[in-house]
This record gives C-alpha cells, structure tokens and sequence, in this order.
C-alpha cells in the first residue's frame, strides 16, 4: 500500500478528514522552504503538496505566480526539489509528499530518470496540471514502475462522459478543482460541492480532496465535510509573502505566521467528524 | 514546365491523401511527436467541444460559403502577387514575387484565420472573444470583426509590447476592445498567452479563446493553418498565371508560424518547391537574445502543445527576443517543428539588423514598407537571390505593412518623430 493509501486508510479509521497545505519549493529561499516543509506534519498537515516552480504558471493565479517567480529567483530546480524532499525524508517516513507543478521541468529532466529519482528522494504522488489522461502516455508507465501514484484533476467542466475516462487513469486520490478558473480565487459554495460530490463518489472510490480557492478554516472544514480533504495554497502563500521584508527574504515572523495559519485550518479540519 | 508540375497545379487545393505531408495531424492533434492537448482539465472539454464544433463547420458548404463572402468582400481577398523588378534588379538573381498579405483589411494575414474563427465562436454560440497579441496585429484583427459582429472582446499584451506597439493598442481601443497590459515576465507575447490562458480557463461557459497562431492545444494548430492556407492556395494558381509553373522557392518569417504554415502547406507534396522559415535570430543566434525556437531549442511542453522551445536544462521557458514583437516568442507552432525533423522545410535565422536593412531595402525599391516581421524573410530573401538563377521563382511572403513599426525603426535609426 503506498504512503497516500495507508495515510487516508488511517484518517478513515480515525474518523476524520485531511488537510493538505501546500507550498512552492524555494520560496522564499531554500533553507526556509525546507524549515516550513518540516514544521508542517506537526502543525496538522496530513499530506503535503510541494509546488514546483514553473516560469509560465498559465493555470495559476497571482499568489501563485510570484511565489513561483521567488522560488526561481532563489534558484529552485528540480534537482533542488527533490533534495528537499530527500531532506525531509531523513526525518518524515509518513506524511506522503506530492509534487504539482506543469510538464515541461518532468520533460527536460526525462520523464523515466525523474520518476525513478522522485521515488527514490521519498516523492509519493504527481500532479501535472498540464497533462490531462489523454497525454499521460510517456509518463504514465515509469510513474507506475516507480511506485508513484498520478493524482488526476476533475473540473465542474469534466462531463459524465469524460470523468469515467478520468478517474479511470487516477490513483492515490482525484483532485477536484471545486471552480472554474485559476488558483486562489473564487471560492465554491456549499451547495456547489454538494452538488458536484455525489457525481465523483459514483465514478471513483479513490479519496476526494477539494482544492482552489479553500482560504480559511470554516471552508476548509466545509471542504472535508463535502469530500475527504481539503487543499489550501494560496491562502498560505498569501501570508508568507505578507511576512517577507521589503527584498523578499524570510523574517523571523515567517514561518510562526504560516504555521500558526496552518494550525488554525488543522483545528477547523478535526473537528468535523466523519462516519 | 515539367510533368510534374502540370500535376501538382492541376491537383490545386485538393483533399490531402493519407501519404500525403498534408495529412496531419493524426486524431490526437499530432504531427509526429509534436503538437497534442496539454491543457488543465477545465479546458480539457472545451477543447474537446472546439474539435468536434470545426469538424462539423468544416463539413458544412454554408460555412465555407458564408468564409468566402466575408473572405472576398470584407477582408479584400485575393491578395496580390507582386513581381517586385526593382528590387529583383538591385539584387540581381532570382525574379522576387511578393503575396502582398499586407494589404488584407487590418493590414496582415492576421485576418484570413480570424474571419474563419470568429464565424465557428457565433455558430458555437459564444458571446465574447480573448486573444493573446504580440506585434497587435492578431489583437487588431480580432478586435474588428468583434465590431463587425457586435461581441465582447478582451486583448492580453505584454506591458512591453503595449509600449512598443501604440499605434495598434490605440487601434484596438477604437474598436471597442479591452487591452489588458501583462505585467508578468518580461512582458511580451509569452505573457500575453499565459493570461489569456487564465481568463478563458476562469470564463469557460461563454468565452471563446482566439488563438492567432498555429500553436497551442489541438486543433488550433490545425485550424489557424486551414484558414491560412489561403495564401498559398492563392500563390498557386496566381503563378501558374504569371508564370505558367510553381514557384521554385518561398520564404516566409515564423513567429508562432502561421504565415509561414499558410503559404507552405500547399505545396508540402511538391518536393520541387523549396520552402524556408526565418525565424528571428534577434541580436544573433549565439547571442542569448533571439527568438530561433527551431534553431536554438529543444523539444518541450508549453501552451498546450509540444513543440521546440527556448528553454534552459531545467525546463523553464527562456524570454525570446526579437525586434519584432510579433515574432519575439520563445515557441512555434507544432507542425513546423515536425516539418523541421523530417526536412521537408528549412529553418534559418535573420537578425533585428538585417530586418532592418531589408525594410528599408523594400520600402525604397518596391514602395512598400513591410511589418518587421515580413522584413525577415525579405532579409534571408536578400541572402539567397543573388546566389539564384534568373530562372529561378522566388515567393516571399509580405504578411504584414510596416506603418505599426515606423516608431521602432526610427528609433533604430536614431531618428526622433
């Protein structure tokens, strides 16, 4: 069972949802990113999304965009990623590690060699934005011959024609992107959710997380009561920046600040008991 | 005149055959390894839709109908073909034909693909237009048949390319549209993509994306060069008049490619025909600061399709430059990086210099100021003729006037307006 499954099999048991907080590798700089990743399973992260800086975001909103332009600044790569991941592995066995980012990074490195270096560095799952199933082929078989699980994206705009397709090529869990548009923007309703779960409940038995757009606790709490976890991004990106000082570097306040956000989203997150 | 020709022009516009190089792209919007749909999964359907709503349009006699009437009375299609003298006898060689593109209403090919693109949003039922620009030629076209047929519209230009190119963004604004200056990156066409890309992806249920080049998720690539496909069509047949055979050589500027792909693609199966794609070297190709995707790139995953880009060994996509702004792009289109692998087209560089000097060269001796952009492949056009024959039939592709670029040579040249 890899790392993703045991971990939602163990929050089932436990009677409650996930929260997967998120962060762009680098940002601000190297050594506070990996500070952050570290601190995050003890602030209440269950999973941990890791943003792989891109210079062309094109699905991403402005928090997004300038982190990923800071991560780049600092000097973020690839082979910098997955060393910090590997970093974070030297104390982490459990909290599963997925990295989001686009397709053309995975391509320069070559898709075999970055699957096998991922696995190796103690990466668990893939979200590639840009890669919809159709166009999953070259990655596809060395993801699973490493043992990584490719997390799939539904959209309210994937119809019941093309979601069987979908979720079909998904593993680990499917990613619904509760709105139509880029990172941290609009944020879906109540009854936008509970209209859109059943449809993905009928399709997949894979866990549901429901990201873009989830800012605070009561959302996120709203989000493991729909689904089984809840993605926040920009939300804490937005306060990482806000704690920068004015040439963009890290300040004492940094990470208490992430964190204590963090924490709060965790508290909301436990609360909502789950049958 | 050979056999061979008699054929080729008697075959015309003809259906492509399956063996054919005009056969692609296969169902997955292929052309080898090259092109695809890498899009997020919002966009995913309506990329799916978009395919399915051309193909029916395609199939449809009363929407070539309805192209052509817009084509010939609104665009002012045929465009010419020009035998340049003046400037055949200063370079001595080659006789230079030029398809004036440049005098297509809005003043560019630009219009040949967004006539036939806005007709498929209308019929699609889709109230308002997004276009990326660079040089503001697409976003010039786009905005006016967005007035000719009353609908919203919305234009991402880089921040720098809106300083450089006033006179188009005033134009733009003329005409009704919104320009949205991109402050992200460096602020060019790239850029321009990227936001557009957002907004379509946030306004999916009535939105149509105008892509103005043959890049981007299948089956834009493919589209863009049906409808530009006019031109070579038209280069044909108005050689076969001037002349009473096909053209020997023809040269066009890449940018994304879509002027280049409508002169090329009908003639892909006449291997007697030679075709040449400039792609802008910039301030040279070694120089770090070019825009020769072809020449100076690799294989990768941009914008929805893949394709040769600048980029570094990490993967992130370099800034293009050229002082073109409607070349400065660090991509083209899929098909043209296919017709690179396997030869059938050659791919050489022109630098802002030589631009510079071809335009001037074609405004004196022809009395025609070509964009920037055309002024490349005049400059590899400069090159070669003079090594050709007299015999020899040289087409170059003048896809756009220069009159957007005055402010950008005088300032080259020192000149204060």
């Amino acid at each position: 069972m890899s790392r993703i499954a045991r971990r939602f099999a163990a929050l089932k048991e436990q009677g409650r949802g996930a929260l997967i907080p998120y962060l762009q590798a680098c940002d601000p700089d190297y050594d506070t990113s990996l500070a952050l990743l570290r601190a995050m399973p003890g602030a209440g992260a269950d999973l941990i999304e890791i943003g792989v800086p891109f210079s062309d975001p094109s699905a991403d909103g402005p928090t997004i965009q300038l982190a990923a332009r800071r991560g780049l600044k600092a000097g973020s790569s690839m082979v910098r990623v997955l060393e910090m991941v590997a970093r974070f592995r030297e104390d982490d066995a459990d909290t599963p590690i997925i990295l989001m980012g686009y397709l053309n990074p995975i391509e320069a490195y070559g898709h075999a060699r970055f699957c096998a270096d991922a696995a190796r560095a103690g990466v668990d799952g893939l979200i590639v934005v840009d890669m919809p199933p159709e166009e999953a082929d070259l990655l596809d078989g060395p993801a699973v011959e490493a043992g990584l699980d490719i997390i799939r994206l539904v959209a309210p705009t994937t119809d019941d024609v093309r979601l069987p397709v979908v979720c079909g090529h998904a593993s680990g869990f499917i990613y619904y992107v509760s709105i139509t548009g880029v990172t941290g923007t609009r944020t879906a309703s109540s009854d936008e959710l509970a209209a859109a779960l059943p449809r993905l409940r009928a399709a997949t038995d894979l866990p549901v997380a429901i990201g873009f757009g989830i800012r605070s606790p009561e959302q996120a709490a709203a989000a493991v009561r729909a689904a089984d976890a809840a993605v926040v991004a920009s939300a804490l990106i937005a306060t990482l920046e806000d704690s920068l000082d004015e040439q963009g570097r890290a300040t004492p306040d940094t990470l208490p600040r992430v964190l204590a956000q963090l924490s709060a989203l965790a508290e909301a997150v436990r609360s909502v008991r789950k049958a | 005149m050979s056999a061979a020709d008699t054929s080729g022009a008697e075959r015309g516009v003809a259906e492509a055959l399956p063996n054919s190089l005009r056969a692609g792209p296969d169902p997955r919007g292929r052309f080898g390894i090259f092109g695809g749909r890498f899009v997020a999964e919002t966009l995913m359907p309506l990329v799916l839709e978009l395919d399915a709503a051309y193909a029916a349009a395609k199939a449809d006699p009363a929407f070539r109908t309805e192209l052509d009437y817009y084509l010939k009375d609104y665009v002012g299609r045929p465009s010419p073909l020009w035998f340049a003298r003046r400037l055949t006898e200063e370079l001595g060689g080659a006789r230079i034909y030029m398809k004036r593109e440049e005098l297509n209403h809005t003043g560019s090919h630009k219009l040949n693909n967004v006539m036939g693109q806005i007709l498929l949003a209308r019929r699609m039922g889709r109230s308002r237009i997004v276009a990326e620009t660079g040089a503001g030629q697409h976003g010039v076209a786009t905005a006016t048949v967005c007035a000719l047929f009353g609908l919203k519209c919305t234009i991402y230009m880089g921040a720098t390319d809106v300083e450089r190119q006033k006179p188009n963004v005033f134009r733009m604004r003329l005409l009704g549209a919104e320009v949205v200056p991109v402050t992200s990156g460096a602020g060019t066409l790239k850029d321009a993509m990227n936001e557009a890309m957002r907004d379509w992806v946030t306004n999916v249920r009535d939105t149509y994306f105008l892509v103005g080049t043959v890049a981007g998720p299948h089956p834009y690539p493919q589209m863009v060069r049906d409808f530009q496909s006019v031109i070579g069509e038209e280069t044909r047949t108005q050689m076969q008049e001037a002349e009473g055979r096909l053209p020997d050589v023809i040269v066009a500027a890449i940018g994304g490619g879509s002027n280049a792909m409508g002169i090329f693609h009908p003639f892909l199966d006449d291997p007697s025909v030679r075709l040449i794609g400039v792609e802008a070297a910039g301030r040279g190709l070694d120089s770090g600061e070019t825009a020769a995707s072809i020449l100076r790139g690799r294989p990768g995953v941009l914008h929805g399709n893949r394709t040769y880009l600048l980029q570094n060994e990490d993967g992130q996509i370099d800034e293009a430059h050229s002082i073109s702004a409607g070349l400065d792009y660090p991509g083209i289109g899929p098909e043209h990086s296919w017709l690179a692998d396997i030869g059938r087209v050659e791919y050489v560089g022109a630098t802002d210099d030589q631009a510079l000097d071809a335009f001037q060269l074609c405004t004196r001796t022809e009395g025609i100021i070509p964009a920037l952009e055309s002024a490349h492949a005049l400059a590899h056009a400069a090159v070669i003729a003079p090594t050709l024959s007299p015999e020899t039939l040289l087409v170059v592709n003048i896809s756009g006037r220069g009159d957007k670029d005055i402010f950008t040579v005088a300032a080259h040249l020192g000149v204060t307006l």
